[in-house]
């Protein structure tokens, strides 16, 4: 589903991927641990074009995320395939970013409504059988100041369902949340990789990584040190920089 | 919440009856605001020069009237191009282009930088400048060109003038509203799959309006007297119009008054039309309950007897 190899990204002259190489199967659900800093949000960024990456290839189900290779040449993709590509990645933020302006149902109608020009009815069943599924059908109408952290954020995860994505990227979906709501959201997250779903999360919950992934990546100051499955990896970690980075977070 | 049920069950512990502290100083302070504001009432209704009776005579004048149209006329249309301009603008200034956002930097700085009356007689003189104005290829043939006089009359000079001016204003109060949305509003609108255009309509700019229409209120209020320079390039506005009226017959003070009340009487239609208006976008923000403006104002009121705390019930009670 997703193809990574020796994918660099730089800021200015701090180079933050210094060659990512990895893949993800579908159906996978792949958790990329590490230091802040390691450069795992920026990875995720780049699989959806929020980030261009300076070079490597980086494809999302055999196409190249932002390119069009024709013959040896790499074309830019024009802002509207850009977009249309986005729109079959859902991503889910650390701060949520729900539109404080709509409502729960039109943060999760709106981008099915204006993208895929849904009719507003059949948008609206959608976007309450979503938030049915993730606990939150008697929030249809609530302003997102008047949720908590932990209904804000799955009420994101249901926006980011609405498109049908075929591929979800969480980027430390629980860090912002009191402790007590971690549980809510993770707990929905579980239930859509039950599902199926193709997901990247970063995540420093390690109780998550180890119960529901499928591979674990970890990385730190741009470069994956190890990956595997999460039992070797977080049990028995090969390399030094793992063991010392789990002995501090477990 | 259980542990709610159980205090009510046993009866609310008792509110806190304290004697309030004394405010002597406040009440001299009110002493003293009562009195002068005595003394000028006092002045305004005895004072013969005031000729109350010449105001009210004028007061629904039909030339005063028609002036009044004019100045509104003018305050709708000057603001309309200044919003829009100022949005373009602020878009421009927002651009990676360079040539594009420098362009957009050197109107603002010519507009906002040379008084507004100064422009007002440049576009009232602008036959001077360019007798004929041609509309067609540029540095090529021109389709059409007609005299400039008969093109710019000195209402278009206003319109031209004012809007010009103001969009640089609006311009630089938008871009102000469109950084104050945080980054991840965009990111979230482009992850989405919406295009530059979409994320700037639907998520960007409603949540810059909250930003954005306090100052633009104030900029209306701010238009509408702005638009008595008008009267200096022989546009009939209400200045104009009372001007015209006192030269023939000397009221001088009474006809001023006259224009006062009307100026003062449409930038207070604004003030509540603007807060409708900030209510209207600051809608799923947390300040929004705060209930109809005659209520705000009671409470700001009654607040004084009540020792000046501002409570605000309901305020942060949900989640």
């Amino acid at each position: 589903m997703v193809n990574a190899e020796g994918v660099h990204k730089r800021f200015g002259r701090l180079e933050v991927l210094k060659g990512i190489t990895l893949q993800v199967m579908p159906g996978e659900v792949m958790c990329l641990l590490g230091p802040s800093g390691s450069g795992k949000s920026t990875f995720l960024r780049c699989i959806n074009h929020l980030e261009k990456i300076n070079s490597g290839r980086l494809s999302v189900d055999g196409e190249l995320v932002g390119y069009r290779q024709m013959g040896a040449k790499l074309h830019e993709l024009r802002e509207a395939e850009v977009a249309r590509k986005r729109s079959e990645i859902g991503m889910v933020f650390q701060n949520f970013n729900l539109f404080p302006h709509m409502t729960a149902e039109q943060n999760v109608t709106c981008a099915p409504m204006r993208v895929k020009k849904l009719p507003r009815d059949d948008a609206a069943a959608r976007s309450r059988e979503l938030l049915d599924r993730v606990g939150l059908a008697g929030k249809v109408d609530t302003y997102p100041s008047q949720l908590s952290g932990g209904q804000q954020q799955r009420v994101a995860i249901a926006r980011a369902l609405a498109m049908d994505p075929k591929l979800m990227l969480f980027d430390e979906p629980t860090s912002a949340l009191d402790p007590e709501l971690v549980g809510e959201v993770l707990g929905v997250m579980q239930q859509l990789a039950r599902d199926g779903m193709t997901m990247v999360v970063v995540t420093h919950e390690m109780g998550f990584a180890r119960e529901v992934a499928d591979s674990v990546v970890f990385m730190d100051a741009g470069v994956v040190v190890e990956s595997g499955r999460p039992a070797d990896v977080l049990n028995n970690p090969r390399e030094e920089r793992t063991r010392a980075f789990l002995s501090k977070v477990l | 919440m259980p542990s709610d049920e159980v205090t009510h069950a046993e009866g609310r512990p008792e509110d806190i009856r304290a004697v309030p502290v004394r405010r002597p100083g406040r009440w001299v302070a009110a002493a003293v605001v009562l009195v002068i504001a005595v003394a000028i009432v006092r002045s305004v209704v005895t004072n013969p020069h005031f000729e109350w009776s010449v105001v009210g005579h004028y007061m629904f004048d039909e030339r005063v009237l028609e002036g009044l149209r004019v100045t509104i006329e003018l305050t709708v249309i000057a603001m309309a191009i200044g919003i829009v301009l100022g949005l373009l603008l602020a878009v421009m200034r927002l651009s990676p282009n360079p040539l594009v956002s420098g362009g957009s930097w050197l109107y603002i700085w010519f507009f906002r930088g040379t008084p507004v009356l100064v422009q007002l007689l440049f576009w009232y003189n602008i036959a001077a400048l360019y007798p004929k104005i041609g509309l067609g290829i540029p540095f090529g043939p021109a389709f059409v060109h007609p005299n400039a006089n008969t093109l710019i009359t000195p209402f278009t000079a206003a319109i031209l003038g004012l809007g010009l001016n103001e969009g640089a204003y609006m311009a630089e109060i938008t871009r102000a509203g469109i950084i104050s949305v945080p980054e991840g509003q965009a990111d979230a609108a482009r992850s989405l799959g919406m295009t530059r255009l979409q994320t700037m309509r639907r998520i960007v700019l409603p949540q810059a309006m909250r930003v954005i229409i306090p100052p633009t209120g104030n900029e209306t209020i701010s238009m509408l007297k702005t638009t008595s320079l008008v009267s200096v390039i022989a546009v009939a506005d209400l200045l104009y119009a009372v001007q015209n009226i006192y030269s023939t017959n000397f009221k001088t003070i009474p006809l001023l008054i006259v224009a006062s009340i009307w100026y003062i009487v449409c930038t207070s239609v604004l003030y509540v039309g603007q807060y409708y208006l900030e209510r209207y976008y600051g809608r799923g923000s947390s300040t929004e309950r705060q209930g109809p403006l005659v209520e705000r104002v009671l409470r700001g009121v009654l607040s004084f007897r009540r020792g000046g705390e501002h409570s605000r019930p309901g305020a942060g009670e949900h989640r």
